[in-house]
């Protein structure tokens, strides 16, 4: 569904990512975990068109992503829930769902779309006239995942949905993506909270530096002596 | 004297409505885009050109040449956006801010120079035949003309305000203001939106400068009073927020009129700038505006 070949980018002359490969295949869930700036980030926003690969390709669907913009790729069918939401604080909760539906088609089937978000997040139902700034952060992530369904994915991408959140709501949280995941929508999720990604996930990608040191079944990823030693503890 | 401090109250409200109104595009454009278009005033010339030729060739009455005008200026934004300030609107921030100043500065050089050329240095107004006309109420004079600047900037105003806040496109401006990566995200064309605020801000440059050509004169020379102006009211509003514009203007309206008044009209502008300093001083996130952060 998603293949991203040999990319590298740059920030300004300073290298971010080199030469990373990976695919996605349709209905999966796919874990990207590593430390912190290892360039997790950057690989969602190079596929989401924010940022562009001095080489290399990038193709969903057998359609090239390299000199689409990101308006254009969420039109194609991929969603980012940001880093830390990045939800519009000043609009109401139901103001965000509607702009999660911007793009034409998704319009069409806006009323839909939220059905399926109230669904899954009941609270957003309950908060929906309230301003999103005054949220809490478990509801302010959901609203992010939940304006992110809005645009009807297929392939919808998380960055750190667990950051901030209570070990409580952590658990919840990934319980929904799984539950995203089991409604037909392939999942590709960034973590640095590696040992809950890897039990969800079906494959892995370890990234350190900026390169993929390490990847395949999520469950045998975990029990990597490599990986145990150096992130699990 | 009661009836003359309602005389400078009334008549500060009236000119600043006006004042309110030539900032609220200058506002726009800086809320959305963060590119301080210095260019404005000459915006607002043009507008009032517009209306002028609309007048002497048309016949049209002034108000009836406001959707002209604010028209041809749309246009001529979108098209100064696209040629020149897409390409600076990309940077960061703080270089973005600087460079779109200096290149705002040269435009308005340079429209200067055109309307030099094509209209001559000769002051010129619209002269309606109401223009003289005033009623009076309890010994206070309401000119017609500059009561007519408050129910337009009033409506431009309300009109603007409904735009960002019910229909999906001005939802989609305002979500490029809160966080425009995640508006990316969502699917907005973000350098549309750019385009969209930079051509509705010279739309409404182009409605002031068809009152300005009403209430006051025109000539090529005049921006850069009428940008100092919408400056001086933008950080009096708060920047970026719409409702603080116009009491930003109704402001620095009551302020220079009771200069004018007490003290020498002279001073007027002198008013205004004071006043611009005392707000930066204390208030410097605007009247009407919210601390960063």
């Amino acid at each position: 569904m998603l293949s991203i070949e040999k990319i590298d980018i740059y920030y300004k002359e300073l290298q971010a990512l080199w030469d990373i490969s990976l695919v996605v295949n349709e209905g999966e869930f796919i874990a990207l975990v590593g430390p912190n700036g290892a360039g997790k980030t950057t690989t969602l926003n190079a596929i989401s068109g924010l940022l562009k690969p001095a080489s290399g390709d990038i193709s969903f669907l057998g359609q090239s992503l390299s000199k689409e913009p990101p308006h254009k790729i969420v039109e194609l069918g991929i969603s980012q829930v940001p880093e830390s939401g990045k939800i519009f604080a000043g609009m109401s909760v139901l103001e965000n769902l509607e702009l999660g539906a911007f793009v034409p088609k998704a319009r069409k089937a806006k009323g839909q779309s939220l059905e399926r978000v109230f669904d899954i997040f009941p609270r957003l139902a309950e908060r929906q006239n309230q301003q999103a700034g005054t949220l809490s952060g478990g509801e302010r992530q959901m609203l992010s995942i939940g304006r992110a369904l809005m645009s009807n994915p297929k392939l919808l991408m998380l960055d750190e949905p667990s950051f901030g959140l209570a070990p409580i709501l952590v658990e919840h949280m990934f319980e929904m993506i799984e539950k995203i995941n089991q409604q037909g929508v392939t999942i590709l999720l960034v973590e640095q909270n590696i040992q809950s990604a890897l039990e969800l996930a079906d494959r892995a990608y370890l990234l350190e530096n900026g390169r993929i040191v390490g990847q395949g079944n999520a469950r045998e990823l975990l029990n990597f002596e490599s990986v145990r030693s150096s992130y699990l503890g | 004297m009661p009836a003359s401090l309602g005389q400078i109250l009334v008549f500060g409200i009236l000119v600043g409505a006006l004042y309110g109104l030539v900032a609220l595009g200058l506002s726009l454009v800086f809320g959305v885009t963060k590119i301080l278009n210095v260019a404005h005033g000459e915006l607002v010339m043009i507008g009032g050109y517009v209306s002028l030729w609309a007048f002497s060739t048309l016949g049209l009455d002034p108000y009836l040449s406001i959707p002209i005008s604010f028209a041809v200026l749309f246009l001529i934004g979108a098209f100064l956006y696209r040629l020149i300030f897409s390409r600076t609107v990309k940077l960061p921030e703080e270089t973005k801010i600087k460079n779109t100043l200096l290149v705002a500065f040269g435009l308005s050089v340079i429209l200067q120079n055109l309307a030099l050329r094509i209209w001559t240095a000769d002051e010129r107004g619209i002269t309606a035949s109401y223009i003289g006309i005033a009623f009076k109420v309890l010994g206070v004079r309401f000119p017609v003309v500059r009561l007519a600047n408050l129910v337009v900037a009033v409506f431009f105003l309300v009109a603007l305000q409904l735009f960002l806040r019910k229909t999906y496109t001005g939802k989609a401006i305002r979500a490029t203001v809160q966080n425009w990566e995640a508006a990316s995200l969502v699917g907005i064309d973000i350098h549309k939106v750019y385009l969209l605020a930079f051509a509705l801000g010279a739309g409404l440059a182009g409605v002031a400068g068809t009152l300005v050509a009403v209430n006051y004169s025109i000539q090529p020379s005049m921006g850069l009073t009428w940008t100092l102006k919408a400056l001086i009211v933008m950080v009096l509003g708060g920047l970026g927020s719409i409702p603080g514009t116009l009491v930003g203007g109704l402001i620095l309206g009551v302020t220079e009129s009771a200069t004018s008044f007490f003290i020498n009209s002279n001073y007027r502008e002198i008013a205004g700038l004071i006043l611009f300093l005392l707000v930066l001083i204390f208030r410097p996130q605007g009247l009407f505006g919210e601390k960063e952060g």
